[in-house]
């Protein structure tokens, strides 16, 4: 076995394990703890991938923003304790049922499709490459995100100041 | 190379950033503090240890190693150890894209990535999770508000940090640090970005003081309010992995303006250094330890929204009217 296989499944059962533990945990701040890990899993998948700009990104939003986020927000509306929030309810089985379809679907695209497999060099991660990428052929993506994070921000807006 | 070479140099790389940490920035960094404390409050500080009281903190570490370690009753098991771990690790990875001098063979960094300053943005924001375990898993209700208060501050004055990165990047156009070293100093007389972005150079360093939670953004150890904060409950060589965790993340910030603003480990004129790359770049870092530990005992301690509203209402406007003006003239110069 080569030492990317190696990697590949050491952090694939790193992001699994702590995958189910989020699912799992009875205890709602155990559960976002446990999301570091899965997403540092993640960022190094895409370190094997030679991908390092998504997966510094991957580190900065969300390991280092979005959970420190969920953490905060647990912490501010249940009490700081976050061990009253019931993590189940009674639809286990549906759930369960939705995931298995949903695993069976990705199964089995992943393995029917032909992968491609050409070879060529990586592009360079320059800054200008990715402003390019960002302001060239992702126009279109870049700019439904702006929109979608300028929504959100005017909704929290609109909440903070409900009391006026 | 093959990857069990690889791993191996991940392994040793790791222990001698470690222990470089752990004995430069937070044991040297602690004794350095009480010195300069002491003077600047016109007493002599720690004296009697070893010659002029040099074996303070090694004194001191070896009373922590000793000290009985206290769960708290109520305190989640789990999360109480492992916060302790995340702290200095996530300081340790800041390492990594820091070229801490030159030997013939190249700079001298543990890896060149192309991506190096937002790597360097992403693992010191990393910090604020383990503060935040350890506020939680406690128990305490001045460690959970240490935590809060340590997460509200990180993530607004992440931002500015961010913004000042942008410039530098933009003038040097690459991410790299090594790349950024190279742009200040291939030019005859060498144009530090301190000169070109002074602005930028201020709002890092103010924003590495809240981001390290030093005086006079410490709101989350206030003493005065919060008992010790995050690490209230903490004891023994617990308490010592968060201190050597602050003290690794202060000295990873100082290198990292001295990377960005000052140079890197060139020295100030191009030709003979003078003294080796490697004490260039330990001069320059002291120096701006130095400017850490004068502001701590110079200024009093902000409110906890002053010190956010300073960040959102002052800091992040500037930020983004520096970064527009670069962007303008960088457009001008080059066209």
């Amino acid at each position: 076995m080569s030492g990317e296989t190696v990697a590949f499944y050491v952090l694939a059962v790193i992001t699994l394990g702590a995958g189910v533990i989020v699912v799992t945990s009875p205890n709602i701040v155990h559960s976002a703890v446990a999301l570091i890990p899965a997403f540092l899993g993640v960022t190094g998948l895409y370190i094997l991938l030679n991908a390092e700009f998504v997966a510094v990104i991957q580190v900065l939003i969300y390991a280092g923003a979005i959970t420190v986020l969920i953490l905060f927000v647990i912490m501010l509306t249940e009490g700081g304790t976050g061990l009253r929030v019931h993590q189940r309810n009674e639809q286990g089985v549906v759930g369960a049922a939705v995931a298995g379809a949903m695993a069976a679907l990705l199964y089995a695209v992943v393995t029917r499709t032909a992968w491609g497999t050409g070879t060529g060099t990586l592009p360079a991660y320059t800054p200008g490459a990715i402003g390019q990428s960002f302001l060239g052929p992702n126009l279109l993506v870049f700019e439904g995100t702006s929109i979608v994070l300028l929504v959100s921000l005017i909704g929290a807006i609109i909440i903070a100041r409900k009391e006026d | 190379m093959s990857w069990a070479l690889e791993l191996l140099r991940a392994v040793v790389g790791t222990v001698l950033i470690f222990t470089g940490v752990a004995v430069i920035a937070a044991m040297f960094g602690v004794l350095l503090e009480r010195k300069i404390s002491g003077w600047i409050q016109s007493r002599l500080g720690p004296k009697h240890v070893g010659p002029q009281g040099l074996l303070q903190t090694i004194a001191d570490t070896l009373k922590l190693l000793q000290k009985e370690n206290i769960v708290p009753r109520n305190a989640d098991p789990l999360i109480f150890a492992s916060a302790v771990i995340v702290v200095p690790l996530a300081a340790l990875l800041d390492y990594v894209v820091i070229p801490f001098g030159a030997t013939r063979g190249g700079p001298l960094i543990y890896r060149d990535l192309n991506v190096g300053v937002l790597y360097f943005a992403a693992t010191s924001s990393l910090v604020v999770v383990g503060i935040l375990m350890a506020g939680w898993g406690s128990n305490n209700k001045y460690a959970l508000l240490g935590g809060l208060r340590s997460a509200a501050q990180m993530v607004s004055y992440e931002i500015p940090i961010g913004l000042a990165l942008i410039t530098v990047a933009m003038q040097a156009g690459s991410l790299s640090t090594v790349a950024i070293v190279a742009a200040q100093t291939t030019s005859a007389p060498h144009v530090w970005y301190i000169i070109t972005q002074p602005i930028s150079f201020l709002i890092f360093l103010t924003a590495a003081t809240a981001e390290v939670n030093r005086v006079p953004f410490d709101l989350v150890e206030a003493e005065s309010e919060l008992v010790a904060g995050y690490f209230s409950e903490y004891t023994g060589m617990r308490f010592a992995l968060f201190q050597l965790g602050e003290y690794g993340e202060m000295f990873a910030m100082a290198a990292m303006a001295v990377t960005l603003f000052l140079g890197g480990w060139h020295a100030p004129w191009p030709g003979r250094p003078l003294l080796h790359p490697v004490l260039w770049f330990v001069v320059k870092l002291y120096v701006l330890i130095f400017v850490f530990m004068w502001v701590r005992w110079t200024y009093p301690r902000f409110r906890i929204d002053q010190l956010l509203n300073f960040s959102w209402k002052f800091l992040i406007p500037l930020a983004l009217v520096n970064l527009v003006v670069t962007a303008f003239f960088i457009m001008v110069l080059r066209a």
